[in-house]
């Protein structure tokens, strides 16, 4: 009888702390499926981040590096450069990557790190109860956000993608989401172009997941997804915003 | 084969001497000749160098080389330093081995280029969060910032443990005939705890965060008993003329070349001056100068600062002897002539006599 659908090896057997509906448990399922595939567990080193995904080393079985706040870009700098041959990512969360560390991840990407960055926005801080991330939505209500975002006071949501495209540095940026099987399908080929991108040596690669958080969304997970493809979509718009195969 | 290098050269070919095969740096002045100097030299020995967007990306470069198991290094000075400050309690939290050179000038806030003693305190006492604490080795010479950097990464992997060496302006700029005495090291400790991938092994985790009640104050625990084994052993200091002396400063870097001209000087009377110099400011030399001052008159500090490890010698002498201090900020450097003065003005009236016969020696340089 053939087996269709089980745990990945990589993939820890332990209850996660994430909260009912998130989306990192998907992300992280996705990258054990293809470490597993790609038979490549004993040469890959992951990041963790500061915030929710903080304890990602948790749940995948391989060597994994925490970093302070944001730090992500310059710690996988530090272990690529020991370790050239080596599969290195970072997991990093919104208020991560394109707030605190956005400095780090603009340098990364101009020095085209061989490195894949794997970007979960969910548009607001979950690890602190709900408060406004750089990518909350224009109204987008948040505890620092109370009567909803606006841009005169808050600024503009941050489109990473588009911001790393117009850097030469940079090979591969896909924006895309985990609405739905068929974008959870879509993420995980962007998730193995990135990995494809640095296998080849041809640079920096992100890949930006739309991901839900109906915790501090305040909506169940239906209306979570609903949320990514009607709103979400509009401001950050899912597919390929930079490629090194196909160059315009 | 002697050479003659500034400071900054030494320190930075001393870290290639010693296997340093990462580095990572920002530009801040008086450091520039150290990255510089790695700039030119990492490539040609196969290693890397990288100039950092910040301080704060360039410690963090380190902290990931060092997980990874390589011999990593970053330099700066003092406003650079205060910003590689969280990162260095990360390292310490997750018990990474490299080496960090402060060569500090004036503060506080962008101060000013020359030399000082003034981050004493944020070295010694631990510049970020948490209970942690670096082993702080503190040259005098340009000679001994090349032997000290290359014992720093030894004692970093031995320990699992940042090492800073808290240099000056004047120590970093100085140029003074050095040579390298040590083998360059080509044989490493093992480090099974590094990200190397788990090929064949249970995976390696590098981390400091411990969200499970009880279990942060157990590796605090484990932090604690290694800080006592470094104190026990590997304390450093050069003590000259204690035996027998009037009064004994105490002094480290720069000051301590300044405090040995005044030891000199009074050779030539019959007023003894003694010398302890602390080499480790962390592990600090306390038993020394515990011992010492039950048997010296007083003593004198003196530091490029407004008296911060005066506070750490009179942790040590427990008021057994008055401890005076003599100190200059923002770039001043203290002279000779000052010191003796700063002496005249605190020994004992039965020595006054014997002090104010070694004053003219002094003076006449």
């Amino acid at each position: 009888m053939q087996s269709l659908y089980k745990k990945p090896k990589t993939l820890i057997d332990t209850p996660t702390h994430f909260c009912p509906g998130c989306g990192h448990g998907i992300v992280l399922r996705l990258i054990a499926e293809i470490i597993d595939a790609w038979n490549i567990r004993g040469r890959t080193i992951g990041l963790a981040p500061v915030g929710c995904a903080v304890l990602a080393y948790n749940y995948l079985d391989i060597d994994m590096c925490e970093a302070a706040h944001g730090r992500p870009p310059a710690v996988a700098t530090g272990i690529k450069r020991v370790h050239p041959d080596h599969m290195v990512f970072a997991y990093q969360g919104d208020g991560d990557l394109a707030a605190i560390g956005t400095a780090e991840i603009i340098h990364a990407a101009n020095r085209g790190e061989n490195i894949t960055f794997i970007f979960v926005n969910n548009a607001v801080y979950g690890m602190t109860n709900g408060q406004m991330a750089p990518t909350t939505l224009l109204g987008q209500k948040t505890i620092t956000t109370p009567s909803g975002r606006e841009p005169l006071n808050y600024g503009h949501p941050i489109r990473i993608c588009e911001l790393l495209a117009v850097l030469d540095g940079s090979s591969y940026l896909e924006r895309v989401s985990i609405s739905s099987p068929e974008n959870i399908r879509k993420t995980k080929k962007a998730l193995e172009k990135g990995f494809k991108t640095q296998r080849e040596k041809k640079g920096f690669s992100l890949i930006e997941i739309l991901s839900p958080c109906p915790i501090y969304w305040r909506m169940d997970a239906n209306e979570s997804m609903r949320y990514i493809d009607e709103e979400m979509t509009r401001t950050f718009p899912l597919g390929v915003v930079k490629d090194w195969e196909h160059k315009n | 084969m002697k050479q003659l290098l500034t400071g900054n050269e030494a320190a930075a070919e001393a870290a290639i001497q010693a296997g340093c095969r990462y580095y990572y740096g920002y530009p801040i002045t008086p450091q520039n000749e150290l990255i510089n100097y790695m700039a030119i030299r990492m490539p040609q020995v196969g290693g890397t160098f990288i100039q950092a967007e910040s301080e704060i990306a360039a410690i963090n470069m380190v902290y990931g080389s060092a997980a990874a198991g390589g011999r990593a290094m970053t330099s700066s000075s003092s406003p650079g330093i205060s910003l590689k400050q969280e990162a260095i309690s990360y390292l310490a939290g997750s018990e990474l081995p490299c080496v960090i050179v402060n060569i500090q000038r004036g503060g506080p806030g962008l101060g000013d280029i020359s030399a000082s003693q003034a981050d004493y305190f944020q070295a010694v006492k631990g510049g970020g969060h948490g209970d942690y604490h670096l082993i702080v080795l503190a040259p005098s010479s340009v000679q001994e910032m090349a032997d000290l950097v290359y014992d720093a990464f030894d004692l970093a992997d031995k320990h699992r443990n940042p090492v800073m060496i808290l240099g000056d302006a004047q120590i970093g700029q100085l140029m003074e005939p050095m040579e390298f005495s040590k083998k360059p090291r080509e044989v490493f400790p093992l480090k099974d705890w590094a990200l190397t991938g788990a090929e064949g092994r249970k995976r390696n985790v590098i981390k400091s965060f411990y969200p499970i009640k009880g279990q942060l104050e157990e590796f605090n625990a484990h932090l604690q008993k290694k800080y006592r084994t470094i104190r026990e052993h590997e304390v450093r200091y050069e003590a000259i003329n204690i035996h027998g002396a009037d009064i004994v400063l105490v002094a480290y870097g720069t000051s301590a070349r300044i405090c040995k001209e005044v030891v000199k000087k009074s050779h030539q009377s019959e007023f003894k001056v003694g010398l302890i110099r602390p080499i480790t400011l962390w592990p600090f030399p306390e038993q020394v100068i515990k011992t010492m001052s039950e048997r010296v008159q007083c003593i004198l500090t003196v530091e490029m600062s407004a008296g911060q490890m005066v506070e750490d010698v009179r942790l040590a002498v427990e008021g057994k002897c008055p401890v005076h201090f003599y100190g200059r900020t923002g770039g001043g450097v203290p002279t000779s002539l000052e010191i003796m003065r700063k002496i005249a003005e605190v020994v004992p009236s039965n020595l006054i006599d014997k002090v104010n016969r070694i004053l003219p020696l002094v003076e006449v340089k």
